[in-house]
């Protein structure tokens, strides 16, 4: 059993990805990175996806990594990290290692839902002891902010641009989360930098389970999102209140909604104070906007739905 | 001399039995003709505690070398195999393996590459992946797959080196024929190849290390100098290989095999099985008076562009055959790399290049019979018909 976070325990840790990367300021994802790491109780290797974070945080002759990383191309982090997993049973059993090590990828949208679906499809059906966490900043941004399946509708991009054609994206996100969950793996979750204690609750419950484990983090990224640089976690928190980014867990099978706004928010509070979804709020753009809040709607009804089918209240309660 | 055992064999049953000799910690691989059998004969050996390797049965070929490189930055050996498309899909993985120094050994079993389909023989996949800064050894028979295997995992994993080296045989014609060849025992092989020695192991949790580092236009070129320092290292360790190997089994490998060379005056360059049909040729043209020779390379990468040169030098007229081409728009890979070889030398052999075997298209003696006529009429009025041209096809 993984033991309770404490803020005392934690904060006598040790940072395992150091400040001075090149990270942009304001970014979600070493917040994503940094908190994955610290829910840790076990020493781990880390794979990384190409992209923002590997790009700016491993620049010769300097790295951000305190644990030992491997960054092989775009679409393989979890293949990779399928053989370094495999390299360390095969010692374990040859009596060369004695240690408990975990591996954990981090990829993301870009490299997860799109060109590395494969490869992470491909880990998680094999069965490998590792934990994907996947950082969804919804575009590739790494690239100049291209739209990726886990661009959200209506949203703005450098090749879906809005314009008096075409308003953004013209498609809904792709539900990778679900797709994971198909895979019939025994831990699947959604979390968000804003709820930290839930997030590391995760992570650190991930890490005890045997076998692949798949997380998907939203990660706010400012030069995408055009939104204020120090917003990245009133943006999650504002992903989470609007029901955009459900806190949840599928546990063998089991649906667990972890978080459950006190009072669900419209999803406009989380687009508005983004540029990428300034022309949502055109009058001629009212049906798209009433689109995404039904999608939204939807998603959050089937999820609570899911949760009671699943999971019914225990007897006496 | 250790003792040995006769056996007949394919090639890819032979270049699984020295993988099981060879026993690495891991392997990952994904079917594809004609390699796949390598791969079956050797999970046989997984599944009934044969090896101590774990293998990872991935969803491509991209993951399985995607799979190599972790394993092997994990620290320990590590092999796959593959064929054509397969090798194709690695490519971008193929880079990052040498980029990374990863002494990973993979088993290439040449076939064409699509389009059209095709499952049959030719060179054009190994061909492809000449220039991703693995060491190629390139095999006649069963006999040299087996015996290059072995000597793959010595080569790839000397500390002074650390490269990752394929192994070229050629598809259905040697892995899928029946030979006799002999097979080494089981102690004499792991005392050959011996220990695997770990190097910046990223499962060693005490001293993280980072691979895969981004490296912008300031050093970017000097990195990829010094792997070209190590590439020039890759001779001597392949010779030392070899006569390491010899001492164990009696065989005697080199950069590349020279036959009748010495005083020829017009000699064929070959790789793989179509040498063996060769040489019987050349016998037969020396039966006859005339002074015929072949080369047969072996190592391919690094191309021992001086040792060759030595070699054929002397010669007046050389005809290279190419088992793959490009499309008509440029002479064949290997003529290219003789050309090079001889281009220092004044007087040099007169130079044609033919094109031959495509998809699995049969070479047969009459081909020899003929190319090896043409360049006596070349030597002997250094009249010259056509450069380049593809034989055994309809015209």
């Amino acid at each position: 059993m993984a033991t309770p976070l404490s803020l005392k325990e934690l904060s006598k840790k040790e940072t395992m990805i150091t400040g001075g990367h090149r990270m942009c300021s304001g970014c979600g994802a070493p917040i994503v990175v940094k908190m994955a790491l610290l829910a840790s109780e076990y020493p781990v290797v880390v794979a990384n996806a190409t992209g923002c974070l590997e790009v700016s945080t491993c620049i010769s002759e300097y790295t951000a990594w305190n644990v030992p990383w491997i960054h092989n191309a775009f679409e393989n982090a979890a293949a990779t990290l399928s053989g370094v997993e495999a390299m360390y049973r095969s010692l374990k059993k040859q009596g060369k290692i004695n240690s408990d090590i975990k591996f954990i990828a981090f990829g993301g949208d870009g490299g997860t839902y799109d060109i590395g679906l494969q490869s992470l499809s491909g880990a998680m059906e094999r069965g490998h002891d590792m934990l994907y966490i996947c950082y969804d900043n919804g575009a590739y941004m790494n690239t100049g902010i291209q739209r990726s399946s886990a661009t959200p509708l209506g949203a703005d991009t450098t090749t879906c641009p809005a314009g008096t054609c075409v308003s953004g994206k013209p498609q809904p996100r792709k539900d990778l989360t679900r797709i994971m969950a198909a895979h019939g793996i025994p831990y699947v979750a959604q979390a968000s930098p804003s709820h930290w204690s839930d997030l590391m609750k995760k992570v650190r419950k991930a890490l005890e389970i045997n076998g692949p484990k798949f997380m998907n983090v939203i990660a706010p990224c400012n030069r995408g999102w055009r939104s204020r640089t120090d917003d990245a976690i009133l943006l999650s928190r504002l992903a989470v209140e609007t029901c955009y980014w459900p806190l949840f867990e599928i546990e063998n099978g089991v649906t667990r909604v972890t978080v459950k706004p006190k009072e669900k928010k419209p999803l406009s509070e989380f687009m508005r104070p983004q540029g990428r979804f300034k022309h949502i709020f055109a009058p001629e753009n009212e049906a798209l906007l009433k689109q995404a809040q039904h999608d939204i709607d939807a998603y959050w009804e089937r999820l609570l739905k899911e949760e009671a089918f699943t999971a019914p209240p225990e007897p006496g309660q | 001399m250790s003792a040995s055992r006769v056996v007949a064999v394919t090639g890819n049953e032979s270049v699984a039995e020295a993988l099981r000799q060879v026993n690495p910690d891991v392997s990952a691989a994904y079917p594809i003709t004609p390699a796949t059998d390598i791969m079956q004969r050797f999970t046989h050996y997984v599944s009934n505690g044969k090896v101590k390797t774990e293998m990872i049965l991935v969803e491509s070929e991209h993951s399985a070398m995607s799979a190599c490189i972790g394993a092997s930055a994990a620290g320990g050996r590590v092999m796959t195999a593959t064929s054509s498309q397969g090798l194709a899909l690695m490519w971008e993985e193929l880079f990052i393996a040498s980029g990374y120094r990863l002494p990973i050994v993979m088993s290439l079993v040449n076939r064409a590459l699509s389009a059209p389909i095709n499952i049959h023989c030719d060179h054009s996949d190994g061909m492809g992946a000449r220039d991703c800064g693995w060491i190629q050894l390139w095999s006649e028979n069963a006999q040299e797959a087996y015996d290059n295997t072995i000597q793959a995992f010595r080569i790839a994993e000397n500390m002074d080196i650390r490269l990752p080296a394929m192994v070229c045989m050629d598809g259905f014609i040697i892995s899928h024929s029946i030979e006799r060849m002999e097979y080494l025992d089981d102690d004499a092989v792991r005392n050959y190849v011996g220990d695997f020695k770990q190097l910046y192991p990223l499962l060693d949790i005490a001293h993280p290390v980072s691979y895969g580092p981004l490296i912008l236009s300031d050093y970017y070129m000097e990195y990829k100098r010094a792997h070209a320092e190590v590439m020039s290292k890759v001779k001597h360790v392949v010779l030392d290989a070899a006569s390491e190997f010899e001492r164990i089994s009696g065989r005697k490998y080199g950069l590349f095999e020279d036959y009748r060379l010495d005083d020829a005056e017009i000699g064929l360059v070959v790789l793989n099985s179509a040498a063996g049909t060769s040489k019987d040729v050349v016998d037969a043209f020396r039966d006859r008076g005339i002074k015929a020779g072949l080369l047969k390379p072996r190592l391919f990468r690094p191309f021992p562009y001086e040792e060759v040169g030595e070699a054929l030098k002397h010669l007046k007229a050389v005809c290279v055959l190419d088992r793959a081409d490009a499309s008509g728009a440029s002479y064949g890979p290997l003529f290219m790399e003789i050309a090079s070889s001889v281009s220092p030398y004044s007087p040099r052999p007169v130079l044609l290049n033919k094109i031959y075997g495509l998809g699995g298209r049969d070479y047969l003696p009459g081909h020899a019979e003929s190319v090896l006529s043409e360049l006596a009429e070349v030597a002997a009025t250094g009249k010259v018909r056509t450069f380049k041209e593809y034989i055994g096809v309809r015209e």
